[in-house]
């Protein structure tokens, strides 16, 4: 079964419990002065897989109004990070989490590019680094327990719990509050993520990308790669017959030439004059160039 | 006299000029930053940051890389499957020069990724699903190739024993040298299918890994205009003017191609106003096109083609223009999207350097030792 998180955006109150919680049972630091988990200037970072985003903007005219915008991995349900992975070092589990394993990782950060969301991040600073992004506490997750974030927040913001029932709960939400944006942030986006999202202000405004592909982009990479073999065969195979082909022209070739002898003779002698002109002559450029250097 | 023959085959020499002297400072130069990396992480000698991953070294090393160095599976392609006689003097070169680039590649790569000392990982835990899966692959089983046919000249005049070995495996080597190069270059493009709605739509195509393959296809000849040019200087010796004409026009119907399927493409995804936009983003598409390919079009299709100077302005434009296109793709069409702009560092360009210099190096020094350019 495929669990998932729903964030209802308009309960949280930016206390940043989650992000503590986050970083005690993942053993990550604080590293406030580079990168802070909560507030205007968070951002993700390699200590920070969650963070609270705080944005103030204007809602119905004149009203400012402050939201709290939870961010971490959305665990996609077809994640392009594990299909640019060359060494299974991220792997999509079967209860939704997408999971790191750094005894694989290379480190060739092509996951980070290929995250529509730019959720893996890596640490630029360290001899041994890894790549770094939330597992959606894989290890609480097996004993079917909530991730350490959803099970820590005090407003209730997050409901841990399947995910197509998450989703069928999430549209009921917005289609009977006229408050809520009709729009379901993670129910199409990248293909559909596990982390759905619904707020009263407009995505694009606390910080979604809104402009996300919605068909999940694996399918590129995957009949990409189940072609790759068929045309690598094709290759060797047409190579192969052009290599033969071409072989057996100049044999055909060589033949007429010995064959039809009154015609050719003088092309035969002809090829070999000029043959062995070819090789005089090189051997003289290799000779002037040897002699050069030798007076040089 | 027997003497002095016996200990001419045996002895390897290297002429020390003053071009050469700055070429090994610049390697040097380059080895003590590869330590420092080393020792305190990308971050110590990299513009590299959680927003742009890929810089120089993947854009330049590793993908400008591959594509030059595509001439050698270019040329094998034609002078031993086609088997074009007149293009025979350039292949030894245009083949040694590939091994060498492809060496380099390695190098540039097991600098870049973080975890170096994992490098072999995928070759056991499969993650198949990946291009860059195939890339890895194939530029690891290309490069075991390239040695393997290298074998062929190396025993001409060391390990003499093993040269009926080599003549015997080299026409399975250059089948399986030409069809497996030809897969990574189309994956090397074939890794941004993931960037959709991200890389800009003058560079992003469901077909960008056929744009990659034709252009590594056409870059071989102009790298090879720039190789004779370079050898003619540095070792004296001309190749005949014939052969380039021809390897150049081969790749001018290349470009050809590849200029009306770029296009075609654009029209087909209604992106074709982009390409007068005002951006930044269209002036680098512009100046790709116009100097990468119509230029060297122009010039390879009129009576101009008859000089050798205007034949090694093709080679300078047609492999500017694929340089930039890979650059294209790695940074500028990616920029917008990254809501910041890369530059790279003093050191990332210095070591990129360096290994250009250590490549140019090992490549004179077998050419004045090995039987490469008088074939």
């Amino acid at each position: 079964m495929s669990k998932g998180v729903l964030v209802n955006l308009t309960k949280c109150i930016g206390c940043g419990g989650c992000t503590v919680a986050c970083k005690m049972y993942n053993n990550n630091k604080w590293i406030d002065k580079r990168a802070p988990a909560s507030g205007e200037n968070a951002q993700l970072a390699d200590e920070n897989w969650t963070i609270i985003k705080k944005f103030k903007l204007y809602k119905n005219g004149n009203t400012q109004v402050w939201r709290f915008v939870k961010n971490q991995c959305l665990h996609c349900q077809s994640p392009s990070c594990v299909s640019a992975c060359f060494a299974k070092a991220l792997q999509k589990k079967d209860n939704g989490a997408v999971v790191y394993f750094p005894d694989n990782c290379v480190g060739c950060r092509y996951c980070m590019l290929a995250c529509p969301f730019k959720i893996p991040k890596f640490e630029w600073n360290k001899a041994m680094p890894v790549i770094t992004k939330c597992v959606m506490c894989y290890g609480r997750m097996k004993e079917n327990k909530a991730p350490a974030c959803v099970s820590v927040c005090p407003e209730s913001v997050m409901k841990f719990g399947d995910r197509d029932e998450l989703l069928e709960e999430a549209k009921v939400i917005i289609k009977n509050n006229s408050m809520y944006v009709k729009h379901i942030y993670g129910e199409e986006e990248a293909g559909g993520t596990s982390w759905i999202y619904i707020s009263d202000v407009p995505f694009e405004k606390i910080g979604f990308n809104t402009n996300v592909v919605k068909k999940p982009l694996p399918i590129y990479t995957s009949l990409y790669m189940k072609c790759t073999p068929i045309f690598g065969a094709i290759w060797v195979i047409v190579l192969t017959a052009f290599y033969f082909i071409t072989k057996r022209r100049n044999v055909i070739k060589n033949e007429s030439c010995e064959l039809s002898y009154k015609k050719s003779v003088d092309e035969c002698a002809d090829n070999k004059l000029s043959q062995e002109a070819n090789t005089v002559k090189s051997d003289d450029v290799f000779v002037n160039a040897g002699q050069k250097k030798r007076r040089k | 006299m027997q003497k002095v023959k016996e200990f001419d085959d045996y002895s390897f020499r290297f002429n020390v000029t003053f071009i050469r002297v700055i070429l090994l400072m610049f390697a040097l130069a380059a080895i003590c930053i590869v330590v420092v990396r080393f020792i305190y992480g990308l971050h110590a000698v990299t513009n590299l940051n959680d927003s742009w991953p890929w810089g120089l070294w993947i854009g330049f090393d590793v993908m400008c890389g591959v594509a030059l160095a595509g001439g050698g599976y270019g040329t094998a392609l034609l002078v031993h499957v086609l088997r074009i006689k007149s293009l025979r003097p350039v292949a030894r070169g245009a083949m040694l020069t590939s091994l060498i680039g492809y060496l380099l590649v390695m190098i540039g790569l097991f600098l870049d990724i973080g975890r170096w000392w994992n490098f072999w990982r995928p070759f056991v835990s499969w993650g198949h699903d990946s291009i860059l899966f195939e890339v890895f692959w194939c530029i690891s089983a290309y490069t075991i190739i390239q040695v393997l046919e290298f074998g062929e000249i190396l025993t001409e005049r060391i390990f003499r024993k093993l040269h009926r070995f080599f003549v015997t495996i080299f026409p399975v080597l250059i089948i399986v040298g030409v069809a497996i190069p030809m897969m990574h270059q189309a994956s090397l493009g074939g890794l941004y299918l993931l960037m959709d709605g991200r890389l800009h739509p003058l560079w992003w195509s469901p077909m960008i890994f056929v744009f990659f393959l034709l252009s590594s296809f056409f870059v071989g000849p102009a790298m090879i205009m720039l190789e004779s040019a370079i050898s003619s200087r540095a070792l004296g010796h001309q190749t005949p003017l014939n052969t380039l004409r021809l390897l150049a026009r081969i790749g001018g119907v290349a470009m050809l191609i590849y200029l009306v399927l770029r296009i075609a493409d654009l029209f087909l995804h209604n992106n074709i106003g982009l390409v007068f936009g005002e951006e930044y983003e269209c002036i680098a598409f512009r100046v790709e096109i116009v100097i990468g390919l119509i230029v060297p079009i122009i010039i390879i299709f009129s009576p101009l083609s008859g000089h050798r100077f205007w034949l090694i302005i093709y080679g300078i434009c047609a492999s500017f223009g694929v340089f930039l296109n890979r650059l294209n793709v790695v940074v500028i069409g990616m920029s917008r999207e990254m809501g910041s702009f890369y530059y790279p560092s003093i050191y990332e360009i210095l070591v990129s350097v360096g290994l250009v210099a250590a490549g140019i190096l090992v490549y004179l020094f077998i050419c004045e030792n090995f039987k490469i350019i008088e074939e």
